[in-house]
Formats: C-alpha cells, structure tokens, sequence
C-alpha cells in the first residue's frame, strides 16, 4: 500500500526556535496515526506541515503519492478538525458542514445527501438547524467531525479534539473515532499529549520529542520495547536505571545496576562495545512473592513504601546493596498476598523485561 | 416610620424583594445619564416639535397655533431634492467610508497585538485636534496656492492650479475624513473577534482567499459595518460645518438650510418641520440597521 501522507526531512524554523527537525515520516494508507508528545515537542507543528498551514523551512511534504509542499491548504486533499472546533458561528450545523461541499461545487442536491449522511453518522440528524452555540461541547466536536469527513478527504487530520471534553465524554469518542475510522476508512493522523488516547485508539504511534519523532511503531512495541528513556517514561510508568557492564560471558552478560544490584541479560541485548547504558524496566515486570520466583535474575529487597491502589499494589522497593525499584502488583483476590513496610520480600526479574536503552 | 412587614407576604418571597431594591440600585446609578437625556434630548425635541406646528409672522417671530402648513413645506421639490442630495453625499460618504476603511480595520483587527495598539493609536490621533480646526486644516490643503495644487505644480502635472475648494469634491473628501474613524473602529471591533482558527478551517475546506473574505470573514463583520454604516450616515446627513468650510454657499445640504432657517431666515416653525422629517428619517434608518445587525449578529 502507498503511504497516505510523507515527510521528507522536513525541518521547521520560527527565527532560531526549530519546532520541527529533519523529520522523515510515512503514514500508511488507512492507518490510524497518533503524534504522541508533550506540549510544545512540535506535534501540531507536524500537523500544520500537512494540512499546509505551515511551510517546511526544509523538506517536502507529500499527499498520496503527490508534492504538496508548495500547495496551500485549499488545494490539499486533507481535511482537519481543530482543537477548538473552528465551527463558523453565523452558519447551521447543516450549513458548516456542508461548506466544504459548498467550496468544491458541489451540486445542492448532492450536498444535502451528503450532509445528511454525515450528520447521520455522528448521530446529529435532528440537530441541522441549530447554530453552534447552541450545541455543547460534545456536540460541536461531533459537527467539527461531520463536516471535516463529509469531504472525503484521503487524510483526516485531528488536532487534540478531545482535550476540551469532560473525562467520561472523552472515553466514549475515542471509541467512537476508532470506530467512525475503521467505518470509513480515511487515515487518520491524531495529536495529543494523552497517552492513553493514544494508546486506546492507534495503530501506530509516533512519539514526538524536541522537534524529533523518538520513536514510531505499535503500541505494543512502544510499550514493551522503549527505544528511548523518554518514550519508556512517556507511556506508562518505568523504573529507569543506568547500569554498567560487569563481564561477558559465553551468551550471557553481567551487568551492575546503580545502587548495586547485578542481573544477567542474555549477550545480544547488549550491544558489544558499551560499557554503560540506562536501562528501564515496567513496574509490573518486577515479580515479587514470599517465595523466590524461579527461572529469572532473583534477588531480596525492603519494601519501602505500600500504596494500595485497589486493582493494584504499588511497592517501593531497596534492595540490600541499595537499588531502588517501584514495582506494582495485581491484587488477584482478596486472599492474595497483603505486603507490609519493612518485610523483606523476594523478587524476581525475567532477563527479557529488562530493557537496555541505546543512550540517554 | 417602622414598618412590621416580616410577617406580612411580602416576607414570603424574599427574592422578589431583592430584585426590586436591585432594580432601584440600577435606577439609581442610570439617573445621570437619563437626567441627560430628558434634558437635552427628549425636552428639546418636544420644544421642537411644538414650534414645528406653529406659524410665524412677519417680523419672524413664533405664533402659537396649530397648524401643518411648515409640514407641507417641508415637501416642496426644493427642500425634497436638497433631502435627497443629503442622502446621496451621506451614502457616498458612508460607502466610502467603509471601502477605505474596512481594510484598515481588517488589517487592526488582525495585527498582533503590539501593532494593534500601535495602529489603533494612529486612528484616534486625529481626535486629539479639535474638529474645526481639522476642517480648516483642509481648507489649507485644498485651497487655490494650497499644498495640493502647489505639490502638482512642483511636479508640473498641471499649469494651472485646479479650483478645489468650494466643490462637491472637497465637501466629499471632508465628510470622508471626518467619519472615517467612526467606520474603522466599530469593524476593528468585530474583526479582532473573529476566532483565527475559524478562517484557517475554511481554507482547510477548500476556500480560496476570496471565498474565505465572502464567506466567512464578511459575514462575521456584519455587527461592524452595521454599527460603522450608523455612526457614519446617520451624524453625516446633518453635518453643516464641513459643507459651510469645504462647500462654500455652493453645496447646501440639509443640515446648512435648517441652520438657515433658524440663523438667517428666522423661520423657527419651518425649520422645526424640517428637523422633525430629519429625525423621523434617522430613527427609520437606525430602527432598519439595528434589526439587520441584530439578525447577523451571533454568539
């Protein structure tokens, strides 16, 4: 499949800040993309690029196979939902949405359809005549949808759009956006800096840090194989530990983590010449029971602190030589295991859980 | 002297009894401005309308009768032509207005906000003069062995200086100048209202820049140009100074003859006649304008 939508090393200057820099990008036709990364890392900059509101200092910008670079965003097959909706205040819900039809000449008749349709599909049918600010927020949102997607556009591009919603509201359009773009089958290029938005809907997930993209690929891999102690930090929570190399064995290696606790990890996990490197490991990869927990690096430690989450247990570990861990344990039944501060407990960790993190 | 009302009803719904003293407190606080008013508008206006159905005698002073006959003048062709001139120059002077002055507007509305101030400080710079004095200033400009004629001469466009003053050229280029600030600043208002997210997502739609101008940014000036069309046409029907300096005896308006008749002619019924037409006119007007600003005007 061709990429829907390509960066070409593009940068992007504003005088000497670089929002942008020498980012390479491919998003898949159909796919459901997220730019994950805190505020201000250059992810709606990104988004500017593509809808065309933003000239690359450097680089190219592509659109289903075709420069757009020096296309303005009237002229781009891209449609966008803005964070604050940019509904026209003086138009109808019918209206607003069918402007974009307008534009492109659309014959009435047809435009009515289509309008129809699209209001059909956020479940907005009767609300045609209202103007916006007689809509909530939700509603609004789901005019900005309507009439962003009544366009077909090969690329639907979404900036933050939940972030003005209450909580409950949000978890039901993310399911419903998932939904809407399976249904539809636009791709979809989604920013925010809600890791679980991300997480819930993507494909694949583009974490964006500095102007750079730290890291692309599922959530699954994000997750469980960080590339970056920004990306382990950014989604979900990570111990993250700088270690060093202790010895080289036949298919093994010994390393020492900071404060003193060794682990074995198998040799290719460790690239050959480093000496050091930070390491990051999930708080839930770190076992923990009365028994020591076979097949994996075991050690003992002091719990520290207790903080009893409900569905889990949050503990902060010492280990004897003084490393410190946060591990999480699920609390399986109400006869599970109760840990106390102050117990010495065993712990295990799974040399594959332990990941090694190419610099800082 | 104390009343015991605590246990009567009125105790019973304390709300009401807030409400009411609140709507004394407003009261309260508008009666200045509405001592204002009745003093120097609505009493005025009765005088004027008194006199307007009164007659005159010879020697022009007031008779207190009841009659229609000034009414009647008021419709003579020459009186209704010298309206209908006054109309035109406000209209032309109101479009004007609004064509030099909505890009300016647009271009404030839409600056950042540094420049904004800056350049809204060059629209009220004008103000710090008085009026008059800006008038004459004109006349200065305009004049035979004035700057204009001796600037086209300096850059011999023309032998012979062109006769500017006293035309219905320096009568309009007054008007235009005196009320342009009056377009500029209501626009500014609506402009700078327009969310900049709005604009991007119609041409995120597909509009062109001349589509975003007629469908979006247009109509969401509308509250604007209502206002600026009203500040503009409404005082420049009236205005008698600018075609008394600009215009010489040559351009009467509506505004110099009511001035006549009262000044020179000493026809005070006639001249309260034409001020009644005046006004019914402009409440017409303004009634029209703040229904259509109404209907555009959104949340």
């Amino acid at each position: 499949m061709s990429a829907a939508v390509e960066l070409r090393a593009v940068t992007k200057r504003f005088g000497d800040f670089v929002a942008v820099d020498n980012v390479s990008l491919e998003i898949k036709a159909g796919e459901f993309l997220t730019l994950l990364g805190p505020s201000g890392c250059g992810k709606t900059t990104l988004l500017r690029l593509i809808a065309g509101f933003e000239l690359p200092t450097q680089g190219t910008v592509w659109v289903g196979g075709e420069d757009v670079t020096d296309r303005p965003p009237y002229r781009r097959p891209v449609n966008q939902v803005f964070q604050s909706y940019a509904l026209f205040p003086h138009l109808t819900v019918a209206e607003n949405v069918g402007f974009g039809l307008r534009m492109q000449g659309v014959p009435a008749t047809e435009a009515a359809g289509r309008v129809r349709q699209a209001l059909d599909l956020v479940a907005l049918t009767d609300m045609d005549a209202r103007r916006p600010h007689q809509l909530s927020g939700g509603q609004r949102q789901r005019v900005a949808l309507a009439r962003a997607v009544v366009c077909q556009p090969r690329v639907l591009l979404l900036d933050e759009p939940l972030s003005a919603l209450d909580a409950r509201l949000r978890q039901s359009m993310q399911l419903e956006l998932k939904r809407l773009q399976r249904q539809l089958g636009i791709t979809f290029v989604f920013v925010t800096h809600d890791q679980e938005e991300a997480l819930t809907m993507s494909d694949r997930i583009a974490i964006v840090n500095r102007g750079r993209i730290e890291q692309l690929g599922s959530a699954h891999e994000i997750y469980h194989r960080p590339a970056t102690a920004f990306a382990a930090e950014f989604i979900g929570a990570a111990n993250l530990l700088s270690a060093r190399l202790v010895r080289r064995d036949a298919g093994s290696v010994r390393i020492q983590v900071a404060g003193g606790l060794e682990l074995t990890l198998p040799s290719a996990s460790w690239p050959g010449a480093m000496e050091e490197a930070l390491i990051s490991i999930r708080p839930e990869k770190v076992h923990v029971g009365r028994a020591p927990i076979p097949g994996a690096n075991g050690f003992t430690a002091r719990i520290e602190e207790e903080i009893f989450k409900g569905a889990t247990d949050h503990l902060r570990l010492a280990t004897a030589a003084g490393t410190r861990l946060q591990a999480v344990v699920a609390n399986e039944s109400a006869l599970g295991e109760i840990f106390h501060v102050g117990e010495e407990i065993c712990c295990g960790l799974h040399a594959d859980d332990v990941i090694v993190l190419a610099a800082r | 002297m104390d009343a015991l009302p605590a246990t009567g009803a009125g105790a019973a719904s304390p709300t009401a009894a807030d409400a009411r003293r609140a709507g004394w407190r407003a009261w309260l606080l508008l009666t200045p401005v509405v001592g204002w008013l009745v003093l120097f508008v609505v009493v005025p206006t009765a005088v004027l309308f008194v006199y307007s159905l009164c007659e005159r005698d010879e020697l022009g002073r007031v008779v207190f009768t009841f009659s229609l006959e000034s009414y009647g003048r008021v419709f003579d062709t020459v009186y209704v032509r010298i309206f209908a001139r006054s109309i035109g120059y406000a209209a032309f002077t109101t479009v004007a207005c609004l064509i030099i002055g909505f890009p300016v507007a647009y271009v404030i509305g839409r600056a950042t906000e540094a420049w904004r101030q800056r350049l809204l400080l060059l629209v009220m710079v004008p103000f710090w003069t008085s009026f008059l004095i800006r008038t004459y200033a004109w006349i200065t400009i305009l004049k035979q062995e004035g700057l204009l004629n001796g600037l086209l001469q300096l850059v011999s466009l023309s032998a012979q200086p062109f006769d500017l003053l006293y035309t219905p050229f320096a009568v309009s280029i007054g008007l235009i100048y005196a009320y342009l600030p009056f377009m500029i600043l209501p626009i500014y208002g609506s402009v700078e209202k327009i969310d900049g997210s709005v604009i991007e997502a119609a041409h995120d739609l597909g509009a062109g820049p001349w589509r975003v101008f007629s469908a979006v940014i247009l109509p969401l000036s509308m509250p604007g140009i209502a206002a600026g069309t009203l500040l503009v046409f409404v005082p420049a029907i009236a205005m008698f100074a600018i075609t008394d300096l600009l215009g010489g005896a040559r351009v009467p308006l509506i505004g110099n003859v009511i001035q006549n008749q009262f000044l020179q002619a000493r026809d005070w019924p006639f001249g309260a006649a034409l001020g009644m037409v005046f006004m019914a006119l402009f409440v017409v007007t303004y009634w029209l304008l703040l229904r259509f600003g109404r209907e555009e005007e959104v949340a």
